[in-house]
């Protein structure tokens, strides 16, 4: 066991450091800017990583990555998270889902084709998994993808696609075949979202941002060449990019709020010197650390070749009701006042913010409930929830 | 980096685990507790020559010269029984005091002893209801004879030696004190934990020898250490809890069906994995910071508290109720936790103790990164 950095990690922390001083100092903060700047922003970002050496610092040097460890990538993220750098879920679902699948599961002239443009942030991307009628039951999804000549058509509706009004390209999951169980009926496509029949229609959030998106796809013509994995494999690769997103959520992200940053913004609310208040902020605290150490844990798992099996869920398990939980205590510690800010309060803003988000935290990527039935199925080895369906054809399970 | 523990150190837990599962099985348990038996000295001499007594102990002194980390995986599996043995205490608190703040001549007068498992140490340092402050004691040294009161004093029924927190010219210290001795009289209390005998021990003039290293900030430092140990002593309890309350969710059925496969019990031991898998990452941690002496040693040592109080209370309480009315007998093995738990829980300081430290550390720590 040994925390600090071995003399090559130094080096490359060194190294992290030297040239994030030297080119993200002075960036601006995320909410200063508007969506489409941003995304420019963001882009621009990503490609002088890119340049440096300092993105998809995983990826294998074949597809133009570094070819570099978990714990380097973890020691990058550690640095770069000193600075308000501009990034979002439209470079995160490509860099972190889409193109870790594709090399998985697809061939290597499509590994090429996509993985270049990601890197450099010429590509954003989006997800399009969920349905209104398939969330936590993904694989019930009805979106259809039938043979049409060489190709492929797409029919159906995709729902909470997170910033899928700014994405080039987009993973799609989608039935090729509903006389199969609904597991094997699956395959995996890329598409371009300028491509004809997508209408894109942003959902209204509680918080009064739009980042998710219903996405409608009528008739939409996809290659062949964009099916990722053989026809039915659709499953195996939607679960690939489930775990590594799983794996990096929970934590880090703009809206987050720590017991370190509570305790600085809120010296003098009167709550802060009540014991009930200390035991609460110290268990939480206890959490948001335990959830960093655990994430090392990970690390040293993922850095010796292996792979996480379904307690990397732990993570965002423990991060979404903190988060809720510590948000709520910095709403009412300051009694009613803590819910109407003054202009210029910004704190108060981000707490807002924090709170809406933990309600997210607890249901996208995986509810609450789903992930503690993994963790029970999965790590405890309890039996599976009962499942009428899973053994019939789709199309006769009335679904 | 490397955030796991040594493949060494991994066959050292499987080796320990082992024996004591052998040696010190919930029948077994039920037996010392019957007799009112609070350990079981056989099984100390057995762990005394597989070396886990010398683990931090120098070689010099009889031990086997490995460090804090070793000492925190043997707690984890001492926890797991929890096996009968006054492991934290002797080796956690009484020996690491020696071997910390000890002359020569005191590390070698009492640590081969320990070592070998001929002397059994205990820490004594509480004097009644409320937080332990070491710079209000009352127990005093005057010219080498101590005298007051110390309770409760765990394991001190079959120990020869304590280290006793006590005052002597205004100045806290801690003290060597053979306690089977006509100047120190133990009084037997009734323990919520069977299987951890509790004493009151008063001492009228008894020899007291001070330990030169042993001041205020070093009694601080102890429980602080105490607290990482007993952590993994923790963690080690809160597995055993939620392995035992899965294994009889998975036969025991009810409608048909068994009870582990109802989300009302998946769903509750997820939350307690969960919570050791949380406590354990926070227990490395700080295992670590306590091996290197890390400057924020302390903060750690909180975090990890709080973090295995945490979860050994919720997977105790739960694997009792999962066991149903089964639960509450004797027979079944859950009470032995039950109890641990709370001894646990509250030995050192509770989390409203500790949660206080924490934040009172953490905002010493900002100001003094800030300056």
């Amino acid at each position: 066991m040994d925390f600090d950095d071995t003399p090559e990690e130094a080096a490359f922390r060194g190294a992290a450091r030297a040239w994030l001083r030297a080119h993200a100092a002075g960036l601006p903060a995320h909410h200063a800017m508007d969506e489409t700047t941003l995304v420019a922003a963001a882009r621009a970002w990503q490609r002088r990583k890119a340049e440096a050496g300092f993105a998809g610092i995983l990826w294998p040097e074949a597809i133009g990555g570094r070819g570099g460890t978990p714990i380097q990538a973890a020691i990058f993220a550690q640095e770069e998270a000193a600075y308000h750098v501009p990034t979002g879920v439209f470079l995160q679902i490509g860099m972190n889902m889409a193109v870790p699948v594709i090399v998985a599961h697809g061939t290597a002239e499509q590994s090429t084709r996509f993985a270049r443009p990601t890197l450099l942030g010429e590509i954003t991307w989006c997800q399009l998994f969920s349905e209104p009628s398939a969330g936590s039951d993904l694989a019930a999804l009805r979106t259809k993808a039938t043979r049409d000549g060489d190709g492929w058509r797409i029919n159906g509706q995709k729902l909470w696609s997170s910033w899928a009004h700014h994405a080039d390209f987009a993973i799609l999951l989608a039935r090729t075949d509903p006389a199969l169980p609904k597991h094997k009926g699956l395959t995996f496509f890329v598409l371009d979202m300028r491509s004809p029949g997508i209408t894109i229609r942003p959902i209204r959030q509680i918080s009064g941002k739009s980042e998710f998106n219903e996405v409608f796809l009528d008739d939409v013509p996809v290659a062949d060449t964009n099916r990722i994995g053989r026809v039915g494999e659709g499953w195996a690769c939607a679960m690939t990019t489930l775990m590594s997103e799983r794996a990096v959520s929970g934590g880090g992200d703009e809206n987050d709020l720590d017991v370190p940053t509570v305790l600085m913004e809120m010296q003098n609310a009167p709550a802060l010197l009540d014991g009930s208040a200390i035991t609460r902020l110290a268990r939480w605290h206890a959490i948001e650390r335990g959830i960093e150490n655990f994430r090392y844990r990970l690390l040293t798992r993922l850095s010796r070749g292996e792979s996480l099996g379904a307690e990397a869920a732990i993570v965002k398990l423990a991060y979404g009701r903190k988060l809720q939980d510590l948000a709520a205590f910095a709403m009412d510690a300051q009694g009613y006042a803590g819910l109407a800010s003054d202009p210029g309060e910004t704190f108060k803003l981000h707490v807002f913010e924090a709170y809406q988000w933990g309600a997210v935290m607890r249901i996208a990527g995986g509810t609450d409930e789903i992930l503690r039935n993994q963790l029970a199925e999965r790590v405890l080895g309890m039996p599976g929830e009962i499942r009428t369906d899973r053994e019939i054809p789709f199309d006769q399970s009335g679904a | 980096m490397n955030f796991d523990l040594s493949d060494e150190q991994k066959m050292l837990a499987a080796e320990t685990r082992k024996l004591l599962a052998e040696r010190a099985s919930a029948n077994h348990l039920r037996k010392l507790a019957d007799k009112g038996l609070g350990w079981d000295p056989d099984l100390w001499r057995s762990v005394a020559e597989m070396g886990l007594l010398g683990a931090a102990i120098p070689e010099e002194f009889g031990g086997v010269g490995l460090g804090e980390i070793d000492v925190c995986v043997i707690c984890e599996e001492m926890g797991r029984g929890p096996a009968p043995l006054p492991y934290v205490n002797t080796i956690g608190l009484a020996a690491e005091a020696i071997r910390l703040a000890g002359s020569p001549a005191q590390k070698a007068a009492w640590l081969p002893g320990i070592a070998s498992g001929e002397v059994v140490a205990v820490y004594a340092w509480n004097e009644g209801p409320g937080a332990f402050d070491p710079e209000a004691l009352s127990a005093q040294v005057q010219a080498g004879q101590l005298s007051g009161g110390k309770l409760p004093v765990a394991d001190a029924r079959f120990a020869q030696l304590a280290v006793v927190a006590a005052v002597e010219a205004a100045q806290p210290g801690l003290y060597l004190v053979p306690i089977q001795t006509p100047q120190v009289h133990g009084q037997a209390l009734a323990g919520f934990d069977q299987l951890r005998l509790l004493s009151t021990l008063t001492f009228a003039d008894a020899k007291a020898d001070r330990l030169p290293g042993g001041s205020a900030d070093f009694i601080r430092h102890l429980e602080i250490r105490g607290a990482v140990f007993t952590a993994f002593e923790q963690i080690g309890g809160a597995e055993a809890c939620l392995n035992m309350a899965r294994d009889y969710a998975m036969q025991r059925k009810t409608f048909g069906r068994v009870v582990a496969s109802y989300q009302a019990i998946k769903h509750k031991l997820a939350d307690i994995l969960v919570e050791i898998e949380l406590a354990r990452s926070n227990a490395y941690y700080a295992a670590w910071a306590l091996a290197t002496n890390a400057p924020d040693l302390a903060i750690a040592a909180a975090i990890a508290r709080l973090s295995a109080t945490a979860a050994y209370d919720v997977a105790s309480r739960e694997n009792l109720h999962v066991h149903g009315g089964f639960g509450y007998t004797w027979e079944a093995d859950c009470h032995f936790h039950y109890r641990r738990a709370r001894l646990l829980a509250s030995y050192l300081g509770g989390p409203d103790i500790w949660g206080a430290r924490l934040i009172a550390w953490m905002q010493a720590r900002r100001s003094a990164l800030a300056a």
